[in-house]
């Protein structure tokens, strides 16, 4: 099967002999899943650790642990290399430099971010340099009908302190949006566009480009939660021309507790810090402070140390294997779950229909059965998937649906697990009596 | 197929699931509660009625959307409830989520549970102990309402 995309060259996916390798290095695995090998086609949920992540993690802890920034001695100087050199590798994965990187615990941390910038730029704090985070009643946000919880919740947030209306851009009867769309609510009175790069329900691959272009020909800041792209393709943050994103560790085969929030340098240095503390201070006298420039403005209090560390450890060991053949990759695996979905009657997949491009997921419902109920039918056979509304109650709303069951493929993920989850599947309505 | 599965989705309860009894919203009702699983999104109305002057239950009446725990659950229950009094109601509804955490070990009392037994295998689930409970907390609900109000 050829991949090649208009102008580029074509890349050759992982074989599946690369991926029986790849696997080796994932103990969890080989779980055995109530008498079956666990097939995990939950990793758009959270990834599973290859041993040289745990072991970074464990070999710093054990050698080189101590307060990064704080303190003179060895260990706590070796610690802040570590710590400060696992951002730089993290910064180049992403296109950026290591000042534009942010650790937070998360990518819904990272996200709440930037809007309490926006909401502590709105009352007063920052001075002149935070004007341009200034929002007022009359001025919207933009976000999509898609969007995770994680990337509409925080922009509720803001409009409720500042006085700013949210808005939606529309998504079709398959969950999709088009760059027309986006053009139809993003106006003079926007001022920040915040959508995924990827949706972690139908895997729809947002045009970035275009709505970058509208937002800021409308002046507007443009958030891009690169959540579920991060960890499946080459990403050039600064090609992209986004003002911020937004990404979590632990679905890119690093921890959890570890995420990261991108920013353009001159607006990282302008944002008002949210959390407020040790370690981001400049000066602090009992009257008032003034603070570290960026990332180190942002990051108060303990960090989470090892588990940046053990990301940039994922990060080299992505890097190792090639992006760009991941995504190849998975997006075979993609056509394959979506050429099995439709030979099971009963099923309908939301998203990009088969031949588009979307990431290596589905998402679907079974006609007369809960997915609540495929989850746990798919469980017993040792297959893990995810069921519910994967964060998106808007989202499913608008496509008439309380809750989807979603299979979501990486690295390791191989044909044989693909084939196993389509013919479990396909025994679900028969187990549950549904006829058709 | 696991015999555990199997005694998580007796026939029983898959003919609950799509057969449901008390699915339906009346009028009137002594008291309404509406529930909802977050995690899931599984969500239920439920009304409870009283025979008028007494402390028996008239009808246990219901509407939601969820898996088949649930729901089967829901219809379970507003065939089981009527007759009883409000206390002997509540004394089910603890028999019921003693057997649900029981985590597979517990001999539930089939006197006073009734049908209700078949829901044994969800005590083997710990993720799913919330789906078999949804209308018995909505009926928890109304109960404490009808109390509430009658002070
Ligand atoms: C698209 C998208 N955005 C945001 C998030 C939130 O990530 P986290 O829960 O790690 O903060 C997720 C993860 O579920 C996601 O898939």
């Amino acid at each position: 099967m050829s991949l090649s995309v208009a102008g580029t060259a074509t890349i050759a996916p992982l074989t599946e002999a690369e991926v029986a390798r790849i696997r080796a290095d994932f103990p969890a695995l080989a779980e055995i899943v109530n008498g079956e090998p666990l097939a995990y086609l939950d990793s758009g949920a959270t990834a599973q650790r290859p041993q040289q992540v745990l072991d970074a993690e464990v070999d710093f802890l054990k050698h080189s642990n101590g307060a990064v920034h704080r303190g003179a001695h060895t260990l706590a100087g070796l610690a802040t290399e570590a710590y400060e050199s696992a951002r730089e590798t993290v910064a180049a994965f992403v296109g950026a430099d290591a000042e534009e990187i942010v650790w937070t615990s998360n990518a819904t941390d990272a996200l709440n971010l930037v809007a309490h910038g926006f909401i502590n730029a709105t009352a007063g704090r920052g001075g002149a340099a935070a004007q341009r985070f200034v929002l007022s009643p009359g001025d919207e946000i933009v976000v999509t009908e898609a969007e995770h919880h994680a990337n509409i919740v925080p922009w509720q947030e803001v409009a409720a302190h500042t006085g700013a209306t949210l808005r939606f851009v529309p998504v079709d009867d398959n969950g999709i949006w088009t760059v027309a769309d986006a053009a139809g609510v993003i106006t003079e009175s926007t001022k920040i566009v915040a959508f995924s790069h990827v949706s972690n329900v139908t895997g729809f691959i947002a045009p970035v480009e275009e709505v970058v272009a509208l937002a800021h020909a409308a002046g507007a800041l443009v958030v891009l939660d690169v959540c579920q792209s991060a960890p499946h393709r080459t990403l050039d943050l600064r090609a992209l021309d986004v003002d911020f994103a937004a990404f979590s560790g632990h679905k890119m085969l690093g921890p959890t507790g570890i995420g990261v929030l991108y920013g353009r340098k001159e607006l990282l240095n302008a944002l008002p810090p949210f959390r407020t503390g040790g370690s981001m201070i400049e000066t602090v006298t009992m009257v008032s402070s003034t603070f570290m420039p960026a990332p180190q403005r942002f990051e108060a209090g303990t960090q989470p140390v090892s588990q940046a560390i053990a990301l940039a450890e994922a990060v080299r060991y992505l890097n190792a294997i090639g992006l760009d053949r991941i995504e190849a990759r998975e997006e075979q695996l993609a056509d394959r779950l979506l050429a099995g979905l439709a030979e099971i009657p009963g099923i309908r997949v939301v998203g990009p229909a088969r031949g588009v491009a979307r990431a290596g997921l589905a998402s679907f419902d079974v006609d007369g059965v809960h997915a609540h109920d495929v989850g746990q039918f798919l469980d017993d056979k040792g297959i893990a998937v995810r069921v519910g509304h994967h964060c998106t109650q808007p989202l499913h709303r608008r496509l008439g649906l309380t809750a989807t069951t979603r299979a979501s493929a990486y690295v390791y993920t191989t044909e044989a697990e693909v084939d196993r989850f389509l013919a479990a599947v396909a025994g679900v309505r028969p187990y549950f009596g549904v006829s058709e | 197929m696991s015999d555990a599965l199997s005694g998580l989705y007796q026939q029983v309860i898959l003919d609950h699931s799509k057969q449901r009894s008390g699915d339906r919203l009346l009028e009137r009702a002594d008291a309404t509660r509406f529930e909802r699983n977050p995690s899931c999104g599984d969500e239920i109305t439920l009304q409870f009625v009283l025979k008028p002057g007494t402390d028996i239950v008239e009808e246990i009446a219901w509407q939601g959307n969820g898996c088949s725990i649930s729901m089967a659950s829901a219809s379970v229950l507003s065939q089981l409830a009527p007759g009883l009094t409000v206390t002997e109601l509540q004394a089910t509804i603890d028999e019921f989520r003693t057997m649900l955490r029981s985590k597979g070990v517990g001999e539930p009392d089939e006197d006073v549970l009734g049908d209700a037994v078949v829901f044994q295998g969800v005590s083997k689930y710990v993720m799913r102990v919330k789906c078999a409970m949804l209308a018995w907390v909505a009926t928890e609900g109304t109960m404490a309402d009808v109390a509430t109000a009658r002070d």
